[in-house]
């Protein structure tokens, strides 16, 4: 909206700029217009050029030497190294794909797979409904609608160590609030953390938390972009509250929707911060995610085993991008431009 | 557009025959909802008021004091972590914010050799775990003797936050109609110059949100701030508040107090960027 008032000047500017250029252009256009590509080309390259470049050298790199890591059995009592002034040579060795099979085959990966399935699901479902839900409300006419939408995104807005740090805070057994309302109502305390299906559950309610003001910014903006026309034609034809749901709203976000749930889930997957912070994976390893395993195996067990590490790493990608694939192929078959 | 209203809730459906019922369920809905966003960040902030051996009281107060405050102040290098942080933070966004703009601008606007692969790129580095990307850069940062240096944070940050401002920021310039481009070509500007007099100024909502993203990102990250950054003067926040608990033993009120510290900057870029949060967020993500 704010846009709106200098781009339709400058569009008019834009338009007689154009019927001019057209008058006085018209000698050789088309070697302009090559001319033109080959100095476009050159200025896209140059315009993209510093992200690339970072990109190769801090991503790229890394990436190959994490598969590369991955087919090897490095660890830390192989790999080079310098104590005082020796210089320790790597001495691990190439084991092809098997870390790969023993992943595959071990309970481990698949038990640790199953959660983080489990993990993302709930989490992307709890917070797309309630994002969705309250991106409605606050599209309504109601009365200190700017003042809820800005208390609504505060979590948005406080770092994520401090708020995973005011949870813990609230979970704390003993002494936490929450408990202490519950035994306070007579109810027995909580084992918010402690315990392996109530740390499951607090650890997806802090990220629900933690996840909706960004679904519901990004679903109020695309319900702000559906005409309120459509909702009045519909009315008139009869349809009720329901049907003008499932018929206006429905399809109008299907867009934002498809990006900010295909976003959401490669986040919430990878969401190193939350669990780490909030469990460390415990109790035991009961709310460790694939990320923080791995994480786990490069730098808390000793031997710190990268290999193992790299190859949990590897499956991560390799499922992501298995899942995009699919994503992708699915809207391209319902006709979605994407 | 018929309809001219200026507001933005001009397309809204005009009914307004809802009940009462419907309005107060409409408000209660709404307070429960900020009630539980708001709770546990106001929780710290009136722990930070209390003595330091009544944090884990129930009593929403409990003889008001600034101790806290003036022990994390005086006491530990809190300002020098700060300090830290905002300058990688700082950088971090106003780098991120110019590269991605311009990458989105290119991808928006040219068609070129490579663009299919680069977008593709940008979406798979989001899918990077960084518990494969950790140990090798950490490596590199070794090597390129960047480590325990702001700068080597600020090149980290920049791959985690670029890409999704880069694909926020294309989305936003597809928003704005070519014809401006035209016009800047027809007027001898470069395709440089352009984006940079043309487009920018018109793409605010956009920067805002990119600026916010990227602010935000560098402010709150902990894995690679504490392998990075060693040594007490070279912490950031995030890697101080970890040092802060073990070696105080998980003092909760000057924990606390320190949280509400760190927040400040963010509500402040917060309260700056909110404004353009929706419009900026849409344009980007319904093109995305």
């Amino acid at each position: 909206m704010a846009v709106d008032t200098p781009s339709q000047s400058v569009v008019k500017a834009a338009g007689d700029d154009v019927a001019r250029g057209r008058s006085r252009g018209t000698g050789k256009p088309r070697r302009a217009a090559k001319k033109r590509s080959l100095s476009t080309h050159w200025y896209a390259w140059a315009m993209v050029a510093p992200v690339t470049v970072v990109i190769a050298v801090i991503i790229g790199y890394p990436l190959v030497r994490g598969v590369y890591l991955s087919l090897t059995n490095a660890n830390e009592r192989n790999v080079a190294r310098s104590i005082g002034v020796n210089e320790i040579p790597a001495t691990y060795e190439f084991v092809g794909l098997d870390n790969y099979a023993d992943a595959i085959t071990g309970g481990q990966f698949l038990g640790t797979l199953g959660w983080t399935v489990l993990w993302t699901v709930s989490c992307v479902a709890i917070t797309f409904a309630l994002g969705l839900s309250l991106a409605n409300v606050l599209n309504r006419r109601i009365a200190g609608r700017s003042v809820y939408r800005m208390l609504l995104i505060l979590p948005w807005a406080v770092p994520g160590f401090v708020s995973v740090f005011a949870w813990r805070f609230l979970y704390n057994q003993d002494n936490g609030l929450l408990n202490k309302i519950l035994t306070g109502g007579g109810i027995d305390g909580v084992p918010w953390l402690n315990d392996p299906t109530w740390a499951k559950f607090s650890v997806i309610l802090v990220n629900v938390w933690l996840g909706i003001p960004f679904m519901m910014v990004a679903l109020l903006g695309g319900l702000q972009s559906i005409p309120g026309e459509l909702y009045e034609a519909a009315e008139m034809d009869g349809a009720n509250a329901w049907q003008r749901f499932r018929h206006i709203t429905m399809p109008g976000l299907s867009s934002v929707s498809t990006t900010v749930i295909l976003l959401s889930t490669i986040w919430t997957f990878n969401m190193f911060p939350v669990i780490f912070l909030l469990t460390r994976g415990g109790p035991g390893e009961a709310t460790q995610i694939l990320v923080t395993q791995a994480y786990k195996f490069s730098f808390e067990i000793s031997p710190r085993d990268f290999a193992q590490s790299s190859t949990w790493g590897v499956l991560i990608l390799v499922l992501l991008m298995i899942f995009a694939a699919i994503y992708q192929r699915v809207l391209r078959k319902q006709g979605e431009v994407w | 557009m018929t309809t001219t209203t200026p507001t933005p809730t001009a397309n809204l459906p005009v009914r307004g025959r809802r009940s009462p019922l419907a309005s107060v369920a409409l408000h209660v809905t709404l307070i429960t909802a900020s009630v539980i966003a708001v709770f546990p960040v106001l929780w710290v902030l009136l722990t930070s008021l209390k003595p330091a051996q009544y944090a884990t009281t129930t009593d929403f107060f409990k003889e008001t004091t600034l101790a806290n405050y003036t022990n994390l102040l005086n006491d530990t290098p809190f300002l020098t972590w700060f300090a830290n942080s905002l300058l990688v933070a700082g950088l971090t966004t106003v780098i991120g914010v110019f590269i991605s703009a311009t990458t989105g601008y290119a991808v928006s606007r040219f068609r070129f050799p490579g663009k299919r692969g680069l977008m593709w790129t940008l979406l798979i580095t989001q899918m990077f775990p960084v518990a494969v990307l950790i140990v090798p850069i950490y490596n590199i940062m070794a090597s390129m003797g960047l480590l325990n240096q702001p700068v080597g944070l600020v090149i980290t940050y920049l791959t985690i936050a670029v890409p999704f401002c880069a694909w926020m920021m294309k989305g936003f310039f597809d928003t704005i109609p070519r014809e401006i481009d035209e016009s800047g070509y027809v007027d001898g500007l470069t395709p440089f110059g352009t984006f940079w007099r043309l487009i920018l100024p018109l793409a605010k909502p956009g920067i805002a949100v990119t600026a916010f993203y990227s602010f935000i990102t560098a402010w709150g990250e902990v894995a690679y701030a504490s392998a990075f950054m060693v040594g007490d003067e070279n912490l950031t926040l995030a890697g101080g508040l970890q040092k802060f608990v073990n070696q105080y033993g998980a003092q909760w009120g000057p924990m606390a107090a320190a949280s509400v510290l760190i927040a400040i900057p963010a509500a402040l870029v917060f309260l700056f960027a909110q404004r353009h949060l929706v419009t900026g967020m849409s344009a980007g993500a319904v093109k995305g």
